[in-house]
């Protein structure tokens, strides 16, 4: 044994200071690379088709009504100068269209996520606070008061632009319209409903003298606490409707719910048959070159209709077991030598 | 006053004379014109920063740095314009950065404040107003005449006054200077010396005149006047009078001195110099890499801010209904309106720029430049020193390295001396058995007989043992103090120390053939002859310097002649001999160099008196001179050291280190030529050269020596050249020697690089210093700008390990220059495989590795930003969250990669080293190549386009995704939103790049394990977290329960599976076919690894048995009984090296030399 002194110096023998630690050394050789890929291959082939035929069985109903054509029923709508013009789109289902049925409108072109756009409100107002009712956020500029100086209840470009055509579905059923009862509860996000979104609290038990000194958005026809005339508590910042437009959409190309069928005899779905649908045409989107839609839509377990998922999966799947079998042939062929040649 | 404000802040060199006046104990002269100086306090200040300033300062500094002054104007112009991320995000990752930084910095400077208040506040004493005042060490002032006891440091530059001893002399050792550890004799004038208490001094009447403070420890000039009853007696001071700060005072009970140079000024302090910043490949590759980057960024801002203005023509675009600007935004000017919006694309992206790489790469290069201290293979168990580094900024380069110039003498050679032929008189003589018989004759005497030694062989052993500086040092250090050790006899523990290894070696052998130096001081040094004392006065020393290479010692005999003897290389004493056997000796002289023996050559010269009494003079004369004073000592040297006698020549041998050999070749194996600069002799170095494997008995030799003039030395050149051409199977070694090379170098530079690049093996002898130097330059400016490495261990090799890229120091017996100005400092030679081979492949592989996967995951990070305004119109819409953009480099991706390059090991290390050439797939900066670099980068760009497209279409119109939320209520069908769908790419591009690291780990340990699954764990805890609150201070609520919403749709789970896989996929398979198809021989190595089974490697003493089969089991057994101790593993070498081979010498005539072959 060497004394201590003379080691003083001596480094210390431990896994970590010698790097020796105990460690896996994986190696991405054929060897264990080609069972792993047939794995997934094979897992992935089989979750591309259960995706597929999943999207495949959605039944999906899309129909433009922005009126460019002018023998499409909305085009007398187009003329800006008309006030609540209603046009009516006639389809018809051959089948049992499977409930519950979704039922969005569409916008395209329309570009809900320019960055001036999307920073355009306040969240401290549409958290029901009080004080930025007096005097909303920069960021609502130029829709934070009107010309008079007035606060703009809510402010800001997103509520002032909110989607306003309204629809109503009817069948026809021996040649008369027969409404479809349309859902507008739970369309938005739950958080959205109960904990963002605030109404303010009633002064004098007055909801409506909350809103006191304020105006409402210039581009809107009611003034928020009177959204909705038939449903008092889908009022003000509680509306479904006004909760789901302000969740910018990620796209220029979108959809956004409007109501779920899900009550009655359409319980089940919407029958085969024959639809009216009349549209209460408010919107503007010819300006800029935008289109409007209504599409109907069954969801399944994995949403909406989109084939690209199942697709992804059946091409990444066969792809694992095309290449494995490839580096098959390749670690037949060239093995390594066992020493170094 | 205008002038001392200038002075104050340094615009005024406050010194305008070139000498400085030090009154000693400040008592200036009462009359006369006397302006004083002004001279520095002896506070030493080491430290960088104070608490005022370091706030300011430190900011300074950092912000110096190109990397962090773009964030800060990023962050400025976030500031300034309508940006579209919030100045947060870049200046929370500024500020995080800068912090760790400041951290690191202050607690440095903290240490230093420490270290400084310690020194500063040393207890010193000082003769004050006729008394022994104790006062602190910064109190001292010039002028002060200080009190230093046995043992003690000197707190400042001292001009020795007097010692203990009435010959004024005393004893230091300047270890923690220049790491010498012999013992120096300096000595005090005899006018002061005799003033050795308070009230005599009190008493002196002195005046110092010096230099002003210079760096050079070795150059002090300057004289002493002492006014001794009314008569003024000037005294030449050198550097035997000063005592340096920092030394230490040894074998002497007291000494005074007067302090000429304090604080600041003090030689000591002026060594402070900090180095200058050696770059690594590494770093300029880097920097090269950001410049690309920040023209990728340029070029997608500008693209952004010309595309938003091409749509923006239409006015319907431009402005919408749902979309209508303010006034302010109407009313503002064109011009200005674009120029923010293209600071705004630039903020928006300016993460493309990696914030983060300099503040880990600094982590990577501090931590992980523990590891070479810490190894035990580096570690020398014989003199208990480990690898040190001084500087973490070279890391890498260690796997860089293309050329090594190694030294000689200590490097390759122990610098262990030992003493085995010499030359007198025209007859050889070896050392056998402590006794000098002459060739050819065996030790026939029988043991206890007096030998009787011949004239001229006596005067020749005299001569060795009287001309030297030998120290003599006794172990009783504790001998009453008032009798000088060498009074008390010739005792057993007598030890030489010496500044050269030579002379101890030669002092040593000359005692132990019966001429015994048994002491000296100042005035006179004292012989034993066969136990007969002789006592010769000390007239002069002629020291020994590099341009003489000789040394001489003017004596006076016993009998009263006075004699000079001289020792020094053949070539510089030689030429000066007049008489005695010079052809002979020189034959001698030539053979002991073919054996590789270190040669001098010793003669001698009686004066008469008048002979004497001149040189006196001149030498006196020189010495007091204070202009030129070193010209005008080589001139009288030169004088003196003529018309010699030549006595003899002596041949030591220097053993070869350990494996140097193994070592040689291993470099060369690994794609490395060693050239070998040297000093010696021309037949020492060749032979040397062989014995050490440098030379090959194979090699064809080449020799560029003794070229006198510019023509012949071309002419050989090209002969050189074109024999290379000829015959280029065979290797070639190349021999030049120092005049020849600093002509071939002057005009012939490039035929001279021609020639050295086809040699495999070249040797450079008799050069001087700066020579080295230049040569290393040569090699690192030639056009294919190779890496180099210098490795040495004396004082002449630090001008080529300073000019190297990487200087290697070895902790030698030649003190600790080397040491102190290398980048790497280890203890013996053959650690200098391991270094390379081993920690420089893995740091490269490390670093290179980090740079690219930093460029990459900003490219990823960023790209699908710049994409996202394709869809946004140009709005600078950001895709993340603000908290994304600041967290993502300094949280969720930072961990894995500095734990990566820490602890990946691509190869064992045992692989590594005993496959020097896997040194070769590294080489060229291989991995930072610019093809790498490409495949990074656009690897990068293809998955940001995969995670962004792959989730747009994967969302379809915003629903698509969205199930029908069974997780929380049943049917509903929601829509995602712009966040929704930026935390989707974001969730997918954490998990990419972090799988995409995991697949580059070769080494996982728990530590990798740890934070990579906890990376992605911490991504997902923190955003549930960050997304399950309402933030009081945020202005919105963007982020709320967006991932919760993500995570509750099922389809998003596939959608981030497939994309990541997606990814990944190729890689994998270009990974499998590459090492499949085009191995490289380090996945070679690899593989045979695993086959042999990694707990086989593990233990080098399986392998080293050349057990294939060496099983678990058998390890398990070996482990169980003890045969494999880990510590006993981990430092031997595999013994049968594959490269070794029995390949002797051509030149095995020595039979020294197969003693320890």
């Amino acid at each position: 044994m060497k004394n201590q002194e003379e080691t003083a110096n001596r480094p210390d023998n431990t896994a970590f200071t010698q790097q020796r630690l105990p460690a896996w050394q994986p190696m991405l050789s054929a060897g264990i690379v080609i069972p792993g890929f047939v794995l997934i291959g094979v897992a992935f082939i089989g979750i591309g088709i259960a995706l597929f035929v999943t999207s495949q069985n959605i039944q999906v109903l899309e129909r433009d009504y922005t009126g460019v054509d002018k023998d499409s029923p909305c085009f007398k709508c187009t003329n800006s100068g008309t006030k609540n013009c209603v046009c009516t789109i006639n389809f018809s289902l051959s089948k049992l269209f499977e409930g519950p049925v979704f039922f969005y409108y569409g916008l395209s072109n329309y570009y809900q996520n320019y960055r001036k756009y999307g920073v355009s409100r306040d969240d401290s107002q549409l958290s029901g606070d009080l004080d930025a009712f007096k005097s909303p956020a920069d960021t609502c500029s130029p829709y934070d008061k009107d010309s008079q100086d007035r606060p703009i209840v809510p402010c800001g470009s997103i509520a002032n632009s909110m989607f306003n055509d309204t629809f109503k579905l009817y069948q026809i059923v021996n040649g008369k319209k027969k409404e479809v009862p349309l859902d507008g509860k739970g369309i938005a996000w739950w958080t959205d409903y109960n904990i963002k979104f605030r109404n303010p609290s009633a002064v004098n038990g007055s909801f409506q003298a909350a809103f006191a000194k304020t105006v409402k958005p210039i581009n809107w026809a009611r003034p928020a606490y009177e959204l909705d005339p038939k449903d008092s508590a889908n009022n003000g910042f509680l509306n479904q409707d006004f909760l789901v437009w302000m969740r910018a959409a990620a796209f220029p190309d979108f959809r956004k719910l409007y109501r779920r069928v899900t009550e009655g005899d359409y319980a089940k779905g919407l029958p085969a048959g024959n639809y009216s649908l009349d549209i209460t045409y408010n919107y503007p989107v010819l300006s800029f070159d935008g289109r409007k839609k209504v599409v109907f839509s069954n969801v399944s377990w994995m949403g909406g209709k989109n084939q690209f998922l199942g697709i992804a999966y059946l091409v990444i799947g066969s792809l694992c077991v095309v290449m494995s079998l490839v580096m098959l042939i390749v670690y037949a062929k060239f093995k390594f030598p066992e020493e170094d040649a | 006053m205008l002038r001392w404000i200038r002075q104050q802040l340094g615009f005024d060199p406050p010194h305008q004379s070139d000498t400085r006046t030090v009154y000693i104990a400040n008592r200036f002269p009462q009359h006369g014109h006397y302006v004083p100086q002004k001279f520095a306090d002896n506070r030493i200040i080491s430290s960088k920063y104070t608490i005022w300033n370091f706030v300011p300062k430190n900011l300074f500094e950092q912000f110096r740095r190109i990397a962090n002054f773009y964030f800060l104007i990023i962050f400025l112009v976030q500031l300034m314009i309508d940006t579209p991320t919030s100045p947060v995000t870049s200046g929370l990752p500024l500020f995080f950065v800068i912090t760790v930084t400041a951290i690191k910095q202050g607690y440095e400077d903290w240490l230093r404040h420490k270290a400084d208040n310690e020194v500063n506040g040393a207890p010193v004493f000082v003769v004050r107003s006729g008394s022994l005042v104790q006062t602190r060490s910064k109190n001292i002032r010039v002028g002060d005449i200080v009190r230093v006891a046995k043992d003690e440091t000197f707190p400042a530059d001292l001009v020795l006054l007097s010692s203990d001893r009435a010959e004024g002399t005393c004893h230091i050792t300047t270890a923690s200077l220049d790491g010498e550890t012999n013992l120096k004799t300096h000595i005090a004038v005899p006018e002061t010396a005799k003033s050795q208490s308070v009230s005599r001094l009190e008493a002196l009447q002195a005046v110092v005149e010096c230099q002003q403070p210079e760096a050079d420890l070795y150059r002090f000039v300057g004289r002493i006047t002492v006014t001794e009853q009314g008569e003024e007696i000037v005294r030449p001071l050198g550097p035997e009078n000063l005592l340096l700060r920092g030394a230490r005072l040894k074998n002497t009970k007291e000494i005074y001195g007067v302090a000429v140079y304090t604080g600041m000024e003090s030689k000591m302090a002026l060594n402070y110099k900090c180095k200058s910043q050696k770059r690594s490949a590494v770093e300029k590759s880097m920097n090269t890499f950001l410049i690309i980057y920040l023209g990728i960024l340029l070029f997608e801002a500008i693209l952004s801010t010309i595309l938003k203005y091409a749509w923006q023509a239409e006015n319907k675009w431009d402005e919408p209904f749902y979309n209508q600007k303010t006034e302010q935004e109407k009313n503002s000017s064109q011009i200005l309106k674009f120029i923010s919006d293209f600071l705004a694309f630039l903020v928006l992206y300016n993460f493309i720029i990696p914030i983060s790489l300099y503040v880990t790469v600094e982590m990577q290069k501090f931590l992980g430049s523990f590891f070479i201290g810490w190894d035990l293979d580096l570690y020398h168990e014989e003199s208990d020193q480990k690898a040190q580094v001084n500087t973490s900024d070279l890391n890498e380069e260690l796997g860089q390295v293309e050329y090594v110039f190694t030294d000689k003498t200590g490097t390759l050679t122990e610098n262990e001396m030992q003493f085995r032929e010499c030359s007198i008189n025209g007859i050889k003589y070896q050392e056998i058995n402590g006794k000098l018989v002459p060739e050819g004759m065996t030790d026939d005497f029988p043991d206890g007989s007096v030998p009787h030694l011949s004239g001229e062989e006596e005067l020749f052993l005299k001569a060795v043992s009287l001309c030297h500086t030998v120290q003599i040092s006794y172990d009783q250090t504790d001998s009453p103090p008032t009798t000088f050790p060498y009074a008390n006899g010739v005792s057993a523990q007598m030890e030489y120390y010496a500044s050269s290894p030579d002379e101890k070696a030669l002092v040593e052998a000359t005692k132990r053939m019966g001429v015994t130096f048994t002491g000296s001081n100042g005035e006179s040094m004292e012989i034993k002859t066969f136990g007969k004392s002789e006592k010769y006065k000390l007239l002069h020393v002629l020291e020994f310097d590099a341009n003489r290479r000789r040394m001489s010692v003017i004596l006076q005999t016993p009998s009263g002649e006075k004699m000079l003897f001289t020792k020094g290389a053949e070539s510089s004493v030689l030429p000066y001999t007049k008489s005695g056997e010079i052809e002979k000796t020189r034959l001698h002289v030539d053979e002991f160099a073919l054996k590789g023996l270190r040669t001098l050559v010793v003669g001698c010269r009686r004066f008469s008196t008048q002979e004497y009494e001149e040189v006196d003079r001149r030498l006196h004369e020189a010495r007091t001179a204070l202009q030129q004073r070193e010209d005008r000592l080589t001139e009288v040297f030169a004088f003196i050291e003529r018309d010699l006698e030549l006595l003899g020549a002596t041949g030591v041998e220097d053993k070869l280190q350990e494996k140097v050999q193994e070592t040689i070749e291993a470099l060369r194996l690994a794609g490395i030529k060693v050239w070998v600069l040297t000093g010696d002799k021309h037949e020492t170095a060749v032979s040397v050269s062989l014995s050490c494997g440098h030379f090959h008995r194979t090699m064809n030799i080449l020799e560029l020596v003794q070229q006198k003039s510019d023509n012949e030395c071309a002419e050989q050149l090209r002969r050189l050249a074109r024999r290379i051409k000829e015959d280029h199977v065979i290797q070639h070694g190349l021999v030049v020697d120092g005049s020849s090379l600093s002509l071939a170098l002057r005009e012939h530079e490039k035929l001279f690089m021609e020639v050295c690049r086809n040699c495999s093996a070249v040797l450079c002898c008799r050069m001087a210093p700066l020579q080295k130097a230049k040569v290393v330059r040569l090699l690192k400016t030639s056009p294919e700008k190779p890496i180099t490495l210098a490795v040495g261990d004396g004082a002449n090799d630090v001008s080529m390990i300073q000019e190297a890229h990487v200087g290697i120091g070895i902790m030698g017996k030649e003190g600790r220059q080397a040491v102190r100005n290398s980048d790497y400092a280890i203890a013996r030679f053959k650690f200098l495989a391991k270094l390379l081979l081993v920690h420089g492949h893995f740091y490269y592989i490390r670093i290179a590795t980090l740079v690219q996967y930093f460029f990459y995951k900003n490219v990823c990070f960023i790209t699908p930003q710049f994409l996202y305004q394709f869809f946004c119109l140009f709005s600078q819409q950001t895709l993340y969250d603000s908290v994304y953009l600041t967290l993502y480099n300094i949280c969720f991706t930072s961990l894995p990669i500095l734990v990566y390059s820490l602890f990946e090991q691509l190869v064992h290390p045992h692989v590594l080293q005993s496959k020097p050439a896997l040194y070769r797939d590294i080489s060229k900066n291989s991995l930072l190549s610019f093809k790498t670099f490409l495949y990074w980068t656009l690897l990068g760009f293809c998955h940001a386009f995969i995670f962004f497209f792959g989730s747009y279409i994967l969302m379809g119109e915003d629903t698509s995704l969205m199930g029908n939320g069974q997780i929380l209520k049943a049917n509903r069908q929601l829509m995602f939103g712009n966040w929704t769908f930026g935390t989707l790419v974001f969730t997918v591009m954490v998990i990419t790049v972090t799988l995409k690291l995991a697949l580059e780990t070769h080494f996982w340990t728990w530590m990798n394990h740890f934070v990579t699954w906890g990376s992605i764990a911490f991504y997902f805890i923190f955003s549930l977290f960050y997304g399950g609150i309402i933030w009081p201070f945020l202005h919105t609520q963007d982020m709320y329960f967006v991932f919760v919403q993500l995570l509750s749709s099922g389809s998003a789970w596939f959608a981030i599976i497939i994309i990541v896989l997606t990814c990944l996929f190729p890689d994998v398979i270009k990974k499998v076919l590459y090492r499949h198809l085009q191995p490289t021989s380090t996945q070679k190595s690899q593989v045979i690894e695993t086959y042999q089974g990694l707990s086989c490697v593990e233990s080098l003493c399986c392998l080293s048995e050349g057990e294939r089969g060496c099983g678990r089991l058998g390890q398990l057994v070996e482990r169980v009984m003890g045969h494999c101790d880990p510590g006993r593993v981990s430092r031997s070498w595999s013994d049968p090296d594959p490269f070794y081979s029995n390949d002797r010498s051509v030149l095995t005539l020595s039979p020294v030399e197969a003693t320890h072959c």
